[in-house]
């Protein structure tokens, strides 16, 4: 599975969930309305270059602080194809797995991207290319990969119960 | 093989025969928890996964904490649903004016027991550490598959040790042993990591204290953060709990990732200051201050210690007039007591605003939200940019005592400055 996009560069280190998706939005539950304030206390006009094939490239320790999901899920609702960044912090990074939306650590490729640069992704291969340039990325976990390209949590909880009741039967 | 604490409760809740960090395991949850917040969309996930029943009722609380009382339309709707999904799955649920805020709700009502596994779908908890339980903060779709399959994927942790020694002195406290961590290791040391604390140190630690210690491990970016059950807990879960538990401890030959060493003889209050709850400095370097508001509550420091620890500063005195002070018990067990000692008395008489127990301001969501240029000093334990209302305000984070001393002065404070050398 080949993912692309233009990269949407997100420099700074450690940019908390509190400033991707503010508290005072947490009282929406449809990721179509949560996608109008993402990134809201980090820069606003950061989503008018969403809408496309978009890849997030983003710094150090990113997505730490809250465990909402509201950050992925308007993020997914936004097109986005899949971060590339530095290091993510674990809540976040689970909440993107888990939606089928590849969190990708190489801090190679973040070095090498600028706002608009072409992104390609090959999660099971463990390589990203920015404008052509291929880097290694560490070879995701098999259950990583199985769950992204499984569709993310939902499907994979869809199977389990599937065979719990053909079990029980 | 050896095991550390975390390793040893993994393995009980899991069918592989052994485990070591960097393993995807599934592992079994004790008990699942959501709120106001994260609840209604776990529940839009699980509509999703065709899920039309919960692993086993009995194992599932919901508390209304986060907009409660609801303060708007949209928010009095997730709670509705909240509401209907619990009464409709039969799950334990506490409703405004019956709880408080989750994590105090579930220690003080004896829902935890050492060795637990919890999930939440919250942040914050890594809290049931404090009683030697593993609780770690997932997500809504992660909450949504616990809810349908009563177990979670989990790369197992590796562990940091802190070891903790001496015996604090008078106005520190359980945050200033959390911040102390923090200074150390930064807002993301504790990736894939668990903080255990150890040591004689924490022998003289009370609940509450500890508490406010793992609370603020996912400030670390640590999975949980968790105390060794003790004497401490079995005087705390006698009389609260019917649950069966027994006491692990790390095995003496076990392999940590790093060890700390925190001497409480040596530590004095501390402040992180904005926008991060990794930038820490004594409180004496942060004195002169101006603060706008004063919040003592939240789920790490709205226990009846702390409600004690701001009521000795605030008696007899009065909240500066350019100042204002919001104090929010964290639970209706721990509002009543504070009523039964008097303690709310000392608040109002002193000119502070007395809430019922929500997560309210701490996330910005109501009930005293900041303005441009204003500053705070919270008990609370993020101080983002934004995190209590607008994106130019700014939020201290401090104990109780720190806190109340600021009310009292109108800025940051040295709490023996206040009350003198010895609050008792």
């Amino acid at each position: 599975m080949i993912i692309e996009g233009a990269a949407v560069v997100i420099e700074a280190d450690n940019v908390n969930t509190d400033v991707l998706y503010p508290g005072p939005y947490l009282n929406i539950d449809d990721p179509e309305r949560m996608k109008l304030y993402l990134f809201e206390g980090l820069d606003p006009s950061l989503r008018d270059k969403l809408g496309g094939r978009t890849v997030l490239v983003v710094g150090h320790n990113f997505g730490g602080g809250s465990s909402r999901e509201h950050v992925p899920l308007a993020m997914k609702a936004w097109g986005i194809g899949a971060v590339v960044g530095r290091s993510f912090a674990r809540i976040f990074y689970r909440n993107c797995i888990n939606l089928g939306l590849p969190a990708i650590a190489c801090t190679e490729a973040v070095d090498a991207a600028a706002d608009g640069s072409k992104i390609s992704i090959d999660a099971e291969q463990g390589r990203v290319e920015v404008d052509g340039r291929s880097f290694d990325t560490p070879v995701l976990p098999p259950f990583v990969i199985d769950m992204i390209q499984g569709g993310g949590l939902v499907k994979y909880v869809q199977r389990r119960l599937a065979e719990r009741a053909a079990s029980e039967e | 093989m050896p095991h550390t604490l975390a390793e040893k409760i993994l393995l009980n809740h899991t069918d592989v025969g052994d485990l070591a960090p960097g393993d995807i395991v599934s592992i079994r949850c004790d008990l699942v928890l959501a709120n106001d917040v994260s609840g209604p969309v776990a529940f839009n996930a699980m509509e999703k996964m065709a899920a039309d029943t919960v692993f086993d009722p009995d194992k599932v609380v919901m508390v209304a904490d986060h907009f409660m009382p609801a303060k708007d339309i949209r928010s009095a709707e997730l709670q509705k649903r909240l509401r209907e999904w619990s009464h409709q799955h039969g799950v334990h649920f506490f409703d405004q004016g019956r709880g408080g805020i989750e994590h105090a709700v579930l220690i003080e009502e004896g829902f935890i027991v050492p060795g637990m596994v919890i999930t939440g779908g919250d942040s914050h908890t890594c809290t049931y550490g404090a009683l030697g339980a593993f609780g770690t903060g997932l997500g809504s779709t992660d909450i949504a598959g616990c809810l349908a399959l009563g177990e979670f994927w989990q790369s197992v942790p590796g562990t940091i040790l802190v070891e903790v020694s001496g015996t604090k002195g008078p106005f520190v406290s359980g945050k200033d042993i959390i911040l102390a961590v923090l200074s150390r290791i930064g807002v993301d040391g504790g990736t894939d990591m668990v903080l255990e604390f150890i040591g004689p140190g924490t022998e003289a630690l009370t609940i509450d204290d500890r508490r406010a210690v793992a609370n603020m491990a996912v400030e670390a970016g640590a999975e949980t953060g968790i105390f060794p059950a003790d004497r401490v807990t079995t005087e705390y879960l006698n009389g609260r709990t019917d649950r069966p538990w027994s006491a692990l401890r790390s095995d003496p030959d076990a392999v940590f990732s790093r060890r700390l060493r925190i001497d409480l003889e040596t530590l004095g209050p501390l402040v992180a200051k904005p926008p991060s709850p990794g930038d820490v400095a004594p409180v004496g370097e942060v004195v002169g201050r101006k603060i706008h508001q004063v919040y003592i509550g939240n789920c790490a420091n709205g226990t009846i210690t702390d409600l004690r620890q701001a009521a000795t500063v605030l008696r007899g005195r009065r909240v500066h007039s350019g100042t204002r002070a919001i104090i929010v018990p964290s639970s209706q067990r721990v509002y009543r007591q504070a009523l039964e000692e008097g303690l709310l008395e000392v608040f109002i008489d002193a000119g502070a605003v007395v809430s019922t127990p929500t997560c309210g301001a701490c996330f910005g969501g109501h009930t005293g939200i900041l303005a441009p240029g204003e500053a705070a000093i919270a008990t609370t334990n993020r101080n983002f940019t934004g995190r209590m209302g607008s994106d130019r305000a700014d939020v201290y984070l401090a104990s109780a005592w720190v806190a109340a001393a600021a009310a009292v002065t109108g800025e940051i404070t040295d709490p023996a400055d206040v009350v003198g050398e010895d609050p008792l």
